[in-house]
This record gives structure tokens, C-alpha cells and sequence, in this order.
């Protein structure tokens, strides 16, 4: 199946943003993914997202594994590098991408298949070194490629499209990331841009990994009746824990919000998340109240969603090594050899 | 074959038994050493468990004015220091050789042997007399023996108390204990024996110009030097000390002088997979990045090895080799990942191997590696081994070109890319069959998306038959291209009918087997390979030759495997001369496996082949 273009007409009443650039800009080629995939209407809210934050196309990096989800990549930001990699790879991928240049934008996308079963050691790695990305999850319980077999995300008594129920337990990444260390957790669903969104925005502000999970269900293979991924589902059960704003650094004067308490969280960039609804006693930036929160709505057949915790203070993968400004891919070579008087030098060491 | 009887002024082999985790290696190196400096060809072998403490450890020092240091079987000293192994070590000397070992316990009157002489030394009662810490009198026993090695076989003790100085900088009490334990041996060698023995030391001015290093730390040092900012690996035996040298390097010449920050990243992955994946990302993303590993991990590296071929990625990829299979002998040596490292990955794959015989070459072959990752866009495996890459060799000190700047390859720039209407990944090869690439981040105009899946040569998804092939076949063109890049086989050539033919650590043994026939009225000529694909050359010296012996540590003759697949040469041209139980080779295995499949023509005085069955050709073990 060959990637198809979009055509290339632009409506000339388009809005721009500051980098002068439409909407359409930030799109790729046409998606060959089923009619009505979330995984769709997730790469619209990367597109929208995007373009809201001004990226240039350049700056950005898509990663991805193998799977749905990961081809995906190629459906937005045209004039970005994308690299569609091996299955449950991305993560030490990107990793590398990133030790080689700590200055571009990283956005990994993967899927539960993906990050959940062959590449989770490498998803909780990547989470535990603070890996300075975007590490998008587009969750449906199900192997679409494969048609149809139950993933690791899959619910226990949730129905395949033959009936049979999964009988494993399921392993939830923002309960993983949690655990684990992760800096930023939020969850979402596809068929709710408005929420995705400003997630997005913050997690491309993090300072370090932001752990997205988001709900996209199968149309083909897991949107039916007893599934627990489904539309429906998803839409009969999602709770918003928390709804948040992404206040960017040059709006900040204008927006005027407290930063008090945890009603907001600075992010590194300078930029602002403001939380607009809070349960009672929910603090974004206390992992254990977090977690048992979500443990407690999520027994009681809930699925949490919103920006769920943020924490700033941690260093990422550079900082922690203490890794020079520069990106490593552009340091002059003459900087990297010691050169031959030291190289005889050193050797006296070697007699 | 080595004649015991040879055996004299700086032509011996010592053996040294000891138990592992008691401080030996600390006073054997220190011998070693010392005999280095004494200007005088030496070779040490270190025969480790894979254990912390408590099991049976030997090294092995061979010293030879003529320059033959691979490894000996004839054992002229055993030092034995470990009761566990007094049977077979003391069995291991040759008829009229010594034993050294510790007479503070009797020895059972059934080891000793008319044929050769004990020394007895009361090594644990003297350093228990002088030390008071249980952990100090075992370390300085060690250091006891090596005081009596100095008497006995006539090491410069000034150079030896130097060595201490230097060791032990600004630790005076240490230095004083050590000083202590080496009087304490020395002077009782020279009360109670003959010193020096028949076979003994002799200043010489045979390593001027060299330094004493291991393959690893040779290695670290030309990733150093070849500019590598990115490092990724997962701890494992032998490969571990490339990585710890890296960064004892990096630590030193790579902190920026002003800021203190760190011009390199090197990150311990959770597996080879995570390791050789980013060095993957790393190199797409257009730095200088490799892993070192063993067998083990290129097993795992496998998938994204695939990757990286398919997908035109530089990478490099340091595999000092163990014996196999699975988890196999870890601290034992083997070249058994020769066929594994060439078609590493499923379908249609080839790499490039850089095999060095010795850390001078690990050096030069590292830097080599990342010019042909990034000149051929394609992984790069350099095939180094235990013996060269944990044993101490001594090889001419390491010269190097300012001049040298590293070879980044066809990679486009924001100059090349911002006029271009359209750039096609794999479109456009050089003479080479190697199309240009872009990075991230330079330029919109070079951005495509990278895949494992297939492609066309415009960097798009593909399906269709004829588009996959076009590239394919161009990436096996490419890697044919590569064979004159790689290094050419080092020959030695006086027209004689038959050859040797032999790859990495096993050349100072073959060699010293080529020299020893010679002797014996048999002639051969010498090629060692250094490279893969093969250089035209490599299948012309088969050609020229009626019969090539194939000398490799591999019980499936996996250099003439390679040779026969990748060349048009029939197999039985070529003869496989086998040794693969694990230790370094020595000259008296290749002989007996060159005889052992060959007799001596008497009229015409030449080596002939025994035809024989493939199966049988291993040599006796």
C-alpha cells in the first residue's frame, strides 16, 4: 500500500501562525489507516497542537515502532524526519536521536501493542532516564495489523470481536509511569481534541518524558459490544479527573494566573498549565495522592482521564548526565580529538 | 614444534596457578610489567573462571627474545600457588622444568616428579610473620612470589621497585607493605636456591618504541580519537573494560575546559537491543555512536542490525568475541561469530567486518569502523576477541595524523538542501552505490520518513516487486563496493605451493607455526585476513595456491565457510585448521592440525594434503 499526497491546495482565508504557517502545513500524507480510526483523530490533535505552538516543521522529530499507531508519523508534519522503526523499538531509538541532539522536538507515537508487550522494558527504561519526548500511546486493547488478538492493555472480561473474554489483567501505562518515576502522566481519549490538545501543548513543554496515554478505539477490530475500549465504552466511562489550559510563555502577562498552590504548574519553558477543575484534595504534583486516586476511581470501573501529573523538578537525560548546550551531532571534530602530542603522551601510561 | 630444550636466556614460558579474587593479578601484572620494561618480548595470558573469588585462575607469561609471543604449552616454571590444582599444574611442566609453590603446608608426596625441581618457599608463614590483616597477608603473598620470580629468573629490581613507586603514588604504607612482601621472596630465593635458574632474563632494547596495552583499551581509544560522542551498551564479559576505558577517556578529554560539561553521552542500556538501537537513533541523527558486546549481544542486536542495513544507517558495533554458543565459556576466547556478524539479521543481509589481530590494529580498525559506517551508511562490526581485547600485548606505540578528518559520508546540507525541489533518500548513488542522506533538523527539504519496511528508491513504502529489488540490489552492490575499503589481507608470499590462511588473534601463533615448518624444510605461504567483503586479493592468494590451510578458533570453520560462500573458490582448496576449546592459540595446535592433514611428499619434499573427511579435520584437543 503506497503512501498517497495530499493535494497541495490551500483555501487563501487559512489562519497563520507566528511562523506564518496554515494549518495544512503541519499535515503529511493522507492516512491508510480504517474509516473512523481514533488513531486519525489523534493525528489531528498533533496537527492542531503543532500548529498552535508555532513548531517549525524541521525542528520536529516523529518516531515510532511498528503497528496502527506507529504509522502515523508519516500522516503529519510533511516537512519533519520521521522514522518508522522496528516493533517496540522506538523508545532506544529515540533515545539515541536524542543523544545525538538535545535541541530538536521529539514526538515518539506507539501503541499498546507496541509499548505494552515487545517494547515495554524499553518504554519503562526511556520513562526512568527522563527521555526529553513526547511518548504518545494510542491505546485500543487490540493487534489491528494482525486483526484482532487481545493486547496487553486489554481489560479483563472485555469481549474480541469473536466473544471470547481476555481473562489477563491489564497493564495500564499511567499506572506503569507512575510507579516507575515517570515526570509527566496524563490520559485521554481520541474522540476529545478539546482535552488532547492542551495535554499536548504541555507535554511538548515538559522538561522531561510526558507519558501520553490515549483511549483510540478500533473500529474494525474492537468497537463493539463487550469491548472495553470501544467508542461507546470509552464515552459511557471516561471521568476528567482534571481540566487543564496551556498558557505559553509570551501570553503569560495576559493570562495573569495565580501560580499558588497547585492550581498551576510552570512548566520548563517558562509556559503555564492551569488546572480549571480539581477533585477535592487532588494535587498534580503529589505522585502518591495520584496514584491512589487513580487506583480508587479506576476499581470503581472509571477511566480517569486529563493531565494527570506533572512534576518539573526532575532532570532529564542530558541534565543528569551533564551533557554540553550543544547537540552532540554538531560538535566540531577538532573539539572531539585529543590529538596526536597527547595521544603519544598517554601512552607513557602503557610502558 | 618448540623444543624444551630451547628453552633458556629469555626464551621461557612461566605458568602461574592461583585461586581468583586473592590479589594474583595485581603481582602478575606487576611481572609482566617489569619484564616489558626490561626491554624484552612478552606475552601475559590471563586463564580466568567467569567467578568473583574462590575458583582456580592462571596466567601465563611467555617470554621470547626472538619475538614469538603467542601463547606456549611448554612450561619451563609453574608457579603454584593454588593447592586445588597442584596435581594438573604440577603435571603441566615440562621434563626437566620447575615448581614453585608454597611449602607452609607439605605436598602430598604423590605430585612430585623425579623429572622436574621443586622450590619449596614458605610464602602464607613468612607473610603471616610480617602481616597482621588476614585480607593484607593474602594480597602480599602474591607479591611475595613475585619477589622470588625476581631472584630466580633474574628480573632488574630497581625496575621492579619503580613499578611499586608508581603503583602505589601517595599511598606509602602500601607501598612499603609491597616493598616488604617482595624482599621477603626475593631474599629467600637467593638464600636457598641457585640463582638465577638455567632459564632466565636478559636486558634487551626490544621495546623501545612499544606499549604494553589491551585490546579494549586500545579500542576506547581510537572511538576516542574517531570522534564518537554517543555510546550505548549493556555490561557483559570481555566487552565490558571498551566501554569502562571510553569513559575513563572520555572523563579526561572530552569535559569541556570551561564549562566542566561533558562533550559525550554514554548511556548503560537495559539490553544489547536498547544499546545498538541508539546507536542507531544516534547515527540517523547524525553523530558518531557504537556499543561494544559479545556474542550474546549480537545475537539480540540482530533485529535493528536489520534495520540499520535495510534502512542505510551507519553504526558501529565492537564484538569481542567469547567462546559460544548461548551463554557458552564468558571468559574464554573463540571466533565464533565470523558467519553470525556477516549475515547478522533476517532476509537479505551483509555487513562489513573489521577483523584486527592485535590492540595496534583494534586501534586503527575502530577509528576505520565509524569512516566505513558513515562512508557505506551501513553497520560496521569490528570482530576483536577476549585474548586481544583482555590480555596485555605489546605492539609498536600508536602513531597518529593530525591531519585525519573523520569521513562523514554523502550527508546533504542546509546549502545542498535548500534549492533542492525534492529529495529521494535512496535515489542517486555515488560510485560507490551509496545515495545521500540528511539529518534532522537541517532542513525541511530533506525530511522523509526512515523505515524497515520496504521502499522504493524515492524513500516511499513500497509493494511492488520491481521497486523493492532495485534497492536491495543496490545494497548488495554497495557492500560488494566496500571490499576495497576494507583492510587488505596482510600476505607473505615466496611462491610456495601451499598456504595458510588465518584471521584476527590467531596470527602471532600461525606465524610462529609458518617459521617452525620452515625450519622443519616446509614452506608456506602466510595471509591474513582483515576484512570483509573480501578484497580481490584474498581469493587470488587462494588461487595461487594449490592448498590453503584455514587457521581459525571456530569448531565450524566458519573463515572457510565464508570464503567458500563468498568466493568462487571450491572447497577443497582450502583445508580448516580448527582449535576452539578456549584458550589463546599456541603455534604447537596449528602444527599439529596443519600435520595432521597433510604428510610430507619424500621425493619431492613437499607438504601434500591427506584427503580426508571435512568432519575429521578438527584438531586433536
Amino acid at each position: 500500500m503506497p503512501s498517497i499526497a495530499k493535494p497541495v491546495a490551500r483555501h487563501p482565508s487559512l489562519e497563520r501562525n507566528e511562523l506564518g504557517l496554515t494549518i495544512r502545513d503541519y499535515e503529511g500524507s493522507m492516512s491508510t489507516l480504517c474509516a473512523g480510526c481514533g488513531h486519525d483523530s489523534i493525528t489531528a490533535a498533533i496537527v492542531r497542537t503543532l500548529w498552535e505552538i508555532s513548531m517549525p516543521p524541521q525542528r520536529l522529530v516523529k518516531m515510532s515502532g511498528i503497528g496502527c499507531s506507529s504509522k502515523t508519523p508519516a500522516y503529519f508534519v510533511y516537512g519533519a524526519h520521521g522514522f518508522n522503526s522496528a516493533h517496540g523499538r522506538m523508545p532506544v531509538i529515540t533515545t539515541g536521536a536524542i543523544a545525538a541532539n538535545r535541541e530538536l522536538t521529539y514526538i515518539g507515537v506507539s501503541g499498546d501493542g507496541d509499548s505494552l508487550s515487545i517494547g515495554i522494558g524499553h518504554m519503562c527504561h526511556a520513562i526512568r532516564r527522563n527521555v526529553k519526548m513526547v511518548y504518545l500511546i494510542e491505546n485500543n486493547g487490540v493487534y489491528g495489523l494482525t486483526k484482532g488478538q487481545f493486547s496487553a492493555s486489554a481489560d479483563v472480561g472485555s469481549k474480541s470481536k469473536r466473544g471470547e473474554a481476555n481473562r489477563m489483567s491489564p497493564i495500564d501505562p499511567v499506572m506503569l509511569g507512575l510507579s516507575i518515576g515517570a515526570t509527566f502522566v496524563a490520559r485521554s481519549f481520541s474522540g476529545d481534541k478539546e482535552q488532547l490538545v492542551p495535554i499536548l501543548k504541555a507535554a511538548f513543554a515538559h522538561r522531561g518524558m510526558a507519558l501520553v496515554d490515549v483511549i483510540s478505539p478500533c473500529v474494525t477490530f474492537n468497537d463493539h459490544n463487550g469491548s472495553t475500549k470501544s467508542y461507546l465504552y470509552t464515552r459511557k466511562h471516561e471521568a476528567r479527573a482534571t481540566e487543564t489550559d496551556f498558557v505559553a510563555p509570551a501570553k503569560e502577562i495576559l493570562a495573569s494566573i495565580s501560580t499558588n498552590g497547585v492550581s498551576s504548574v510552570t512548566m520548563h519553558d517558562g509556559s503555564i498549565v492551569r488546572f480549571r477543575s480539581l477533585p477535592a484534595g487532588y494535587d498534580p504534583t503529589d505522585r502518591q495522592k495520584v496514584m491512589s486516586y487513580l487506583q480508587e476511581r479506576q476499581s470503581s470501573g472509571e477511566i480517569v482521564t486529563g493531565l494527570l501529573f506533572a512534576d518539573e523538578s526532575v532532570a532529564d537525560l542530558h541534565e543528569a548526565n551533564n551533557t554540553c548546550d550543544a547537540p552532540l551531532n554538531a560538535l566540531p571534530y577538532e573539539k572531539l580529538c585529543p590529538g596526536a602530542e597527547t595521544l603519544n603522551q598517554l601512552q607513557d601510561e602503557f610502558r | 614444534m618448540r623444543e624444551s630444550t630451547h628453552s633458556g636466556v629469555n626464551d621461557f614460558a612461566v605458568k602461574l596457578a592461583n585461586v581468583n579474587g586473592t590479589g594474583s593479578a595485581s603481582a602478575n601484572g606487576l611481572l609482566m610489567q617489569a619484564i616489558f620494561r626490561m626491554g624484552i618480548p612478552v606475552s601475559g595470558k590471563n586463564l580466568f573462571p567467569s567467578n568473583i573469588q574462590g575458583l582456580p585462575t592462571w596466567y601465563e607469561i611467555r617470554v621470547n627474545g626472538a619475538g614469538y609471543t603467542a601463547r606456549a604449552l611448554d612450561y619451563d616454571l609453574m608457579v603454584a600457588m593454588n593447592a586445588q590444582t597442584y596435581a594438573r599444574d604440577i603435571q603441566e611442566v615440562r621434563s626437566g622444568g620447575h615448581v614453585l609453590y608454597d611449602s607452609s603446608w607439605p605436598l602430598d608426596k604423590s605430585l612430585y616428579r623425579e623429572d622436574v625441581e621443586f622450590l619449596p618457599v614458605p610464602f602464607a608463614r613468612m607473610c603471616n610473620e610480617r602481616f597482621r590483616e588476614p585480607r593484607e597477608r593474602t594480597l602480599m603473598k602474591n607479591i611475595a612470589y613475585a619477589g622470588t620470580l625476581v631472584a630466580i629468573l633474574d628480573i632488574d629490581m630497581p625496575i621492579v621497585e619503580e613499578l611499586l613507586t608508581e603503583r602505589f603514588a601517595g599511598k606509602v604504607t602500601l607501598r612499603e607493605s609491597n616493598r616488604q612482601a617482595l624482599r621477603i621472596g626475593y631474599d629467600y630465593a637467593k638464600e636457598h636456591f641457585a640463582c638465577p635458574l638455567p632459564f632466565h632474563l636478559r636486558r634487551m632494547d626490544a621495546n623501545h618504541d612499544k606499549i604494553l596495552i589491551d585490546g579494549n583499551t586500545a579500542t576506547a581509544l581510537g572511538c576516542l580519537y574517531a570522534g564518537a560522542t554517543v555510546a550505548a551498551w549493556y555490561p557483559i564479559t570481555p566487552a565490558t573494560s571498551v566501554m569502562d576505558a571510553f569513559k575513563e577517556f572520555c572523563d579526561k578529554y572530552r569535559r569541556d575546559p570551561e564549562t566542566g560539561r561533558n562533550n559525550y553521552l554514554i548511556i548503560q542500556a537495559e539490553d544489547e537491543l536498547a544499546a545498538i538501537g541508539m546507536v542507531i537513533g544516534a547515527s540517523w541523527n547524525g553523530a558518531r555512536a557504537f556499543t561494544s558486546t559479545a556474542g550474546p549481544g549480537v545475537s539480540l542486536m540482530n533485529e535493528l542490525l536489520g534495520l540499520a542495513y535495510y534502512s542505510e544507517i551507519p553504526a558501529v558495533l565492537i564484538d569481542v568475541q567469547r567462546v559460544g554458543p548461548s551463554t557458552g565459556m564468558p571468559t574464554r576466547t573463540q571466533q565464533g561469530d565470523i558467519l553470525e556478524c556477516a549475515y547478522a539479521s533476517h532476509g537479505d543481509t551483509k555487513h562489513i567486518l573489521l577483523i584486527p589481530a592485535n590492540p595496534a590494529e583494534c586501534f586503527d580498525f575502530a577509528v576505520k569502523s565509524f569512516d566505513l559506517a558513515e562512508r557505506f551508511q551501513t553497520p560496521v562490526m569490528m570482530l576483536s576477541d577476549l585474548d586481544i581485547g583482555m590480555n596485555d600485548w605489546v605492539v609498536p606505540r600508536i602513531q597518529w595524523d593530525d591531519s585525519y578528518r573523520p569521513d562523514r559520508g554523502r550527508v546533504l546540507s542546509e546549502e545542498d538542501l535548500k534549492d533542492l525541489p525534492k529529495f529521494y533518500r535512496y535515489a542517486n548513488g555515488d560510485e560507490n552505490h551509496v545515495a545521500a542522506r540528511t539529518v534532522p533538523g537541517v532542513h525541511p527539504n530533506g525530511a522523509y520518513v526512515t523505515r524497515g519496511s520496504g521502499h522504493n528508491k524515492f524513500g516511499e513504502y513500497t509493494e511492488t516487486p520491481s521497486e523493492y529489488q532495485e534497492v536491495i540490489d543496490r545494497l548488495a552492490a554497495k557492500h560488494k563496493a566496500a571490499a576495497n575499503f576494507v583492510p587488505a589481507p596482510i600476505v607473505a608470499s615466496s611462491g610456495a605451493p601451499c598456504g595458510v590462511i588465518t584471521i584476527g588473534g590467531c596470527d602471532a601463533a600461525v606465524r610462529e607455526t609458518v617459521d617452525l615448518l620452515r625450519e622443519r624444510g616446509i614452506v608456506l605461504d602466510y595471509m591474513r585476513i582483515r576484512g570483509f567483503p573480501f578484497a580481490e586479493s584474498v581469493e587470488r592468494f587462494i588461487l595461487d595456491h594449490e592448498l590453503c590451510f584455514v587457521v581459525e578458533q571456530n569448531r565450524d570453520a566458519q573463515l572457510h565457510s565464508l570464503l567458500v560462500l563468498e568466493t568462487g573458490i571450491r572447497k577443497d582448496r582450502l583445508r580448516p585448521v580448527l582449535v576452539y576449546g578456549g584458550f589463546p592459540l599456541s603455534a604447537r595446535k596449528v602444527i599439529e592440525g596443519i600435520l595432521t592433514h597433510s604428510e610430507i611428499d619424500e621425493r619431492t619434499g613437499r607438504l601434500m594434503p591427506v584427503v580426508r573427511d571435512l568432519e575429521e579435520t578438527a584438531c586433536p584437543r
